[in-house]
C-alpha cells in the first residue's frame, strides 16, 4: 500500500464515520421536536424511550469519529479543536447534557424534574446538528487559523514569558470558532443538517413507535422540515458548485481554483453518481412517507427511515470526500492560505496509517453486530403498554 | 503579524491543567463503579442463567438498574476527556498524535461500540432476546468497558513511559515505530491490571454498602446476603490483586519515573538500604529499597540526587537536571539548524551533522523547554500523602473483605476462630443465630463499616490517580514535552469559563445521580 493510498483510505473511513454520524443525528432531530410531537408526559416518554435506545450509537460514532480523526489526521485535531475552541466546546457541552438526560429524567430522586432534562434534549437536538453541520461547512468555507510547525523550536521567546510562541496552531481571532457562524453559508449548511436530522428523526419515530397520535403529528412536521431541508441543501450545493475552492499542487503549494468543487464533482464522477443516488434515496424516503400507498400505514411499512438513512450516508460521504480528494485542501485557512490542511500535510505517518488500516478491517464486524443487536431490540415497536411495563424505561 | 495573535498566558496552562484534572477526577468517580459493578451484576445474572429463579433475576436487574444510573455519567464525562486533548493541548496533539491517537481510535472501534450496543440489549432486551443472549450482552457490556479501559490506559501509560516511537525532524513530531511496544508496554500492563482490579474494589464496596444498609434495616435480606457473598469474593480477590499489582507498578515507577517515586516518599537524599516511610519518622526497614529494586540494599535516588546527578546501579552516570536542560537546548538548536539548512539546500553531510546532534540529545528534548531545574520536581506534599492514603486504605479493604469472607462463608477453621473471637469481644451475637444464619453472621457494626468505607474507597481510588498524575508533573510526556509547551493558544478567560461551566454541570449531575441512586436503593429491587 502506498502512503497516498492510505491517506485517501483514512479520509474515506473518517468521512464514512462522519456520514454515519449525520444519519444517526436522527436521535437529535427527533429530540428537538419532543414538545411538538409529544403533548402529554406519556407521549413525550414514548418519544424519549424510542430515541433513548439509539442515542449511544450516535454518541459512540461521534467519539469514534474524533478518535479516528486524531489517529489519522492529528494536525486537524490539533488545529481545529485547539483553535475553534468555543465551537467544539458548545458541541461537547450539548452532548454531555444529552448523555445524562435519558437515564435521569424519569427516575425517582431527580430533583431537577423531567422537564429540565427534556429541555436539555431539545438543546442538544438543535445545537448538535446545527453546530456539527456548521463544522462540516468549514471544510469548504475555510477557517481563521495559522499553522507554523517551526514554532516548536522558538524556545527563546518562550523563556522570555511568551509561552505561546512554541504553539504550532493559532486561531487568528479571539472568537475561537464562533466566527464561523458569522458566515451565512456555514449557517445554511448547519441549518440544512439540522432540518435533515429532523426529517430523519420523524421517519425514525414513524417506524419505531406504534402510536397513531404521535405518528399523525409527525406527518405534519415532516413536510415542513423536508421542504426547508431541501431548499437549504440545494442552495448550498449550488453555492458549492460555483464557488472557488482550495487546491494544491504536487509541491504542496496551496492555491485558489475557480469552480474547484464542481471540477472535483466532474473529475470524480463516481462520487457524484453516489451522491445523486443518495439524494434520490433521501427524497424517496421522504415522499414515501408523505404519500403512503396505504391509507393507514403501520410502523413496519413506514420504512422511509431506511431509504432516507442510507441515502443520507450516500450523500454525505461523497460530499465530504469532495472536500479532500483530488488535490483539495480539506481544512482551508482564510488567514494564511499556505497553512491550509491537506491529506498530505496533516496525516499520520505511514506506519501509523498502515497499522490502523488493519484495525479498521474490524469495522464491518462491528457494524454487523450493531445491526444484529438493533434488529433484536426493534423486533417489536414501542407502544404505551411496553413503556408502562418496562422496569428500565426512561 | 503572528505575534499579535499570541494571547496565551501562564493562566491558560493552569486553567487547562485544572480543567483536565476536573474532568478526569469526575470521570473517575463513575468509571470504577461501572467496571466493578459490571463484574458483580454479571455474576448475579450468571446465577440466574444457571438456576432460572425469580430471585436471581430480580437481583441481577437490581444491580443493573443502579449500574445504568451511574453508566450515563461515565459516558458523559468521558467524551470531554478525549476531545480535551485537542481543545486544550493542541501542541501535544500534534507532537505525539501519531502515536497517541491510535489507542483512542482503537478504543472507539473495538470497545465503545461493544459497550454501547450491548448495554442497550442488557437494559431493554429482557423480554426480547433469549436468556443466553442477554447474559452474553451483560458480560460484553462489562468487557467493552474493560477493553475501553485497556486502550485509554495504554495511552496514559505511553505518556508516562514513551516507547515505540522516534522523532521525525521533517514532520516535527514523534512517530510510531512499533504498535506492539506501545500497546503492550510493561507500564501499560501494570497500569491496566492495577487500575481495573482496584475498580472492582469500588464495585464490591458499593454492593457491600447497599447490602449493609438493607441488613441494618432488616429488609431485602436474601438479596443482601447473596450479593454480599459475591461482593466479598470479588472484593477480596481485587484487594489482594491491587496490592500485588501495586507493588509491581511501584517497581516500574522506580525504573522509569524515579522522580515520582522520590516525591511519593518525600525522599530528598537517596541511598542504599532505604526504609519505607509509613509517616515521617516511622518506617519499614529496607522497605523502599525492596519495593524499588527487589533487593534489601538497592540504591534509591532522592530528589536532590535526581537534580544533581548520581551514579546508577549499572555504573552509568545519570546527568543532573541542569545538564539535561543544556542537552535539551542542544537538541532543539540542532533541530532549528537542521530545518534552516534544509531550507537553504545545504549538503547532506551538514544535515547529518545536525541530525546526529539531535539524535544524541533527543532523550532530553523536553528539558529544553525547562527554565529552572526545580520546575521538574513535582509536589512532594500531594504525592507523599496521596500515596499513603491509597496504600493505607488498600490495606483496610483487604482486612474488611477478609473478615467478610470469613463471616459469610464457612471457611474451615478460620471462620470458627473469627466468630469465636468476635463473640468474645462482644462484636458478634451468636445466641440467636442457628449455626450459620447468614443475616446474623454480619453484625451491625460491619454493616456500618461497609457504608462508611464507600466514600473511603473513592478517596483511595482518586488518590491513586493523584499519585500517577501529580507525580509525573511537569511532563505531559515524560522527558519529551512539559505542560507549558503542550498547551493550546487560548485566552485563560476562555478556559476558566469552560472550567466553571463543567464544574457546575458535573457537580449538579453528581448530586442528581447520588439522589437517584439513594432513592433506587431505598425503593429496593421490587418492581
Amino acid at each position: 500500500m502506498t502512503y497516498e493510498f492510505l491517506q485517501h483510505y483514512w479520509c474515506f473511513i473518517v468521512s464514512l464515520l462522519g456520514a454515519l454520524l449525520v444519519f444517526l443525528l436522527f436521535v437529535q432531530g427527533a429530540n428537538s421536536m419532543i414538545f411538538a410531537l409529544g403533548k402529554t408526559p406519556q407521549e413525550r416518554r414514548l418519544l424519549i424511550n424510542s430515541t433513548g435506545r439509539k442515542w449511544e450509537f450516535t454518541f459512540t460514532t461521534l467519539v469514534t469519529f474524533g478518535g479516528a480523526f486524531f489517529a489519522s489526521f492529528p494536525l486537524f485535531y490539533s488545529t481545529s479543536f485547539g483553535g475553534a475552541y468555543w465551537l467544539w466546546m458548545l458541541i461537547l457541552f450539548s452532548f454531555v447534557l444529552q448523555a445524562v438526560s435519558y437515564e435521569f429524567q424519569n427516575k425517582l430522586g431527580n430533583f431537577l424534574g423531567p422537564k429540565t432534562f427534556q429541555c436539555f434534549l431539545v438543546f442538544n437536538g438543535i445545537m448538535g446538528p446545527l453546530l456539527l453541520g456548521g463544522a462540516v461547512a468549514t471544510f469548504f468555507e475555510g477557517s481563521n487559523f495559522i499553522v507554523e510547525k517551526g514554532n516548536l523550536i522558538d524556545v527563546d521567546s518562550m523563556m522570555n514569558g511568551q509561552w505561546s510562541t512554541v504553539v504550532i496552531s493559532h486561531w487568528a481571532n479571539a472568537s475561537h470558532g464562533l466566527d464561523a457562524l458569522l458566515n451565512p453559508w456555514v449557517l445554511i449548511m448547519g441549518l440544512a443538517v439540522l432540518y435533515l436530522s429532523r426529517v430523519l428523526g420523524i421517519l425514525y419515530i414513524k417506524n419505531n413507535i406504534a402510536d397513531d397520535v404521535i405518528r399523525r403529528r409527525a406527518n405534519y412536521q415532516l413536510v415542513a422540515s423536508a421542504v426547508i431541508f431541501v431548499v437549504l441543501f440545494v442552495a448550498y450545493v449550488i453555492h458549492l458548485m460555483v464557488k472557488d475552492g482550495y487546491a494544491y499542487d504536487d509541491s504542496g503549494q496551496i492555491m485558489m481554483e475557480p469552480y474547484k468543487y464542481l471540477n472535483n464533482a466532474l473529475d470524480m464522477w463516481y462520487l457524484t453518481i453516489v451522491l445523486l443516488i443518495g439524494v434520490v434515496l433521501v427524497l424517496y424516503g421522504i415522499i414515501k412517507e408523505v404519500y403512503p400507498v396505504t391509507l393507514h400505514p403501520s410502523p413496519i411499512t413506514s420504512n422511509g427511515i431506511w431509504y432516507a438513512g442510507i441515502g443520507t450516508v450516500l450523500t454525505v460521504l461523497p460530499l465530504l470526500l469532495l472536500s479532500a480528494w483530488n488535490h483539495t485542501a480539506y481544512y482551508p485557512s482564510t488567514a494564511d492560505l499556505q497553512s491550509s490542511l491537506t491529506l498530505e500535510n496533516s496525516c499520520s505517518s505511514y506506519f501509523t496509517l498502515n497499522t490502523m488500516f488493519w484495525v479498521s478491517l474490524l469495522i464491518p464486524f462491528v457494524l454487523s453486530y450493531i445491526v444484529y443487536a438493533w434488529r433484536k431490540i426493534d423486533s417489536k415497536r414501542i407502544d404505551r403498554t411496553e413503556i408502562a411495563n418496562d422496569d428500565h424505561a426512561y | 503579524m503572528t505575534n499579535l495573535l499570541l494571547n496565551i498566558d501562564a493562566g491558560t496552562i493552569d486553567w487547562s491543567r485544572a480543567q483536565f484534572a476536573l474532568t478526569a477526577i469526575y470521570h473517575w468517580l463513575f468509571v470504577p463503579l461501572t467496571l466493578g459493578l459490571a463484574v458483580i451484576m454479571g455474576i448475579a445474572e450468571t446465577f440466574y442463567y444457571k438456576k432460572r429463579t425469580a430471585f436471581w433475576k430480580k437481583t441481577a436487574q437490581f444491580w443493573q438498574r443502579l449500574f445504568g444510573v451511574n453508566f450515563a455519567m461515565g459516558v458523559a464525562t468521558g467524551i470531554i476527556l478525549e476531545f480535551e486533548f485537542g481543545t486544550n493541548w493542541s501542541n501535544y496533539s500534534w507532537f505525539v498524535g501519531d502515536i497517541f491517537g491510535a489507542p483512542l481510535a482503537v478504543e472507539g472501534i473495538v470497545a465503545f461500540f461493544m459497550e454501547s450496543t450491548f448495554v442497550a440489549v442488557m437494559f431493554f432486551g429482557w423480554k426480547k432476546v433469549s436468556a443466553g443472549f442477554h447474559l452474553a450482552s451483560t458480560w460484553l457490556t462489562g468487557l467493552g468497558a474493560t477493553i475501553s479501559a485497556w486502550w485509554i490506559l495504554v495511552a496514559n501509560a505511553w505518556m508516562q513511559y514513551p516507547v515505540g516511537c522516534e522523532f521525525n525532524p521533517d514532520t516535527m513530531r514523534n512517530e510510531m515505530t512499533s504498535f506492539l511496544e506501545v500497546a503492550l508496554s510493561p507500564f501499560a500492563i501494570d497500569k491496566f491490571c492495577h487500575t481495573v482490579i482496584s475498580s472492582w474494589i469500588i464495585g464490591a464496596i458499593f454492593v457491600c454498602a447497599v447490602c449493609g444498609w438493607y441488613l441494618l434495616k432488616k429488609r431485602e435480606t436474601e438479596l443482601a446476603i447473596e450479593s454480599l457473598k459475591i461482593a466479598a469474593v470479588v472484593g477480596f480477590v481485587a484487594a489482594m490483586g491491587a496490592g500485588a499489582t501495586g507493588h509491581k507498578s511501584g517497581q516500574t515507577v522506580a525504573q522509569v519515573q524515579p522522580m515520582k517515586l522520590a516525591a511519593m516518599e518525600a525522599l530528598y537524599e537517596g541511598g542504599n538500604e532505604m526504609g519505607l516511610k509509613i509517616v515521617e519518622g516511622v518506617e519499614v526497614p529496607y522497605g523502599l529499597s525492596m519495593m524499588a529494586t527487589n533487593t534489601l540494599d538497592g540504591f534509591v535516588p532522592g530528589i536532590n540526587d535526581l537534580l544533581n546527578g548520581y551514579q546508577k546501579a549499572d555504573g552509568t552516570w545519570e546527568p543532573s537536571v541542569n545538564e539535561k536542560i543544556a542537552r535539551g537546548r542542544l537538541a532543539i538548536q540542532a533541530l532549528a539548524d537542521y530545518r534552516k539548512a534544509k531550507v537553504e539546500g545545504a549538503d547532506e553531510s551538514i544535515l547529518n551533522t545536525h541530525l546526529s546532534i539531535l539524535k544524541t540529545n533527543m532523550p532530553y528534548f523536553g528539558y529544553g523547554y525547562v527554565k529552572d531545574a526545580n520546575d521538574v520536581v513535582p509536589s512532594v506534599f500531594i504525592n507523599f500523602w496521596a500515596f499513603r492514603v491509597m496504600v493505607g486504605l488498600g490495606c483496610l479493604f483487604i482486612a474488611f473483605f477478609g473478615l467478610l469472607i470469613l463471616l459469610v462463608f464457612r471457611v474451615p477453621l478460620l471462620s470458627v476462630i473469627i466468630r469465636r473471637l468476635l463473640s468474645a469481644l462482644g462484636l458478634l451475637d451468636e445466641r440467636n443465630s442457628d449455626g450459620w444464619q447468614m443475616a446474623d453472621s454480619v453484625p451491625s457494626w460491619l454493616c456500618w463499616a461497609a457504608i462508611l468505607l464507600l466514600p473511603l474507597a473513592y478517596i483511595c481510588s482518586e488518590s491513586g490517580w493523584l499519585v500517577a498524575e501529580f507525580g509525573r508533573q511537569p511532563w505531559t510526556i515524560q522527558d519529551m514535552l512539559p505542560t507549558w509547551a503542550a498547551v493550546s493558544d487560548l485566552q485563560s478567560s476562555s478556559v476558566m469559563i469552560t472550567f466553571i461551566l463543567f464544574l457546575i454541570l458535573f457537580t449538579t449531575m453528581l448530586a442528581v445521580e447520588i439522589n437517584i441512586l439513594l432513592k433506587q436503593i431505598k425503593k429496593g429491587p421490587s418492581l
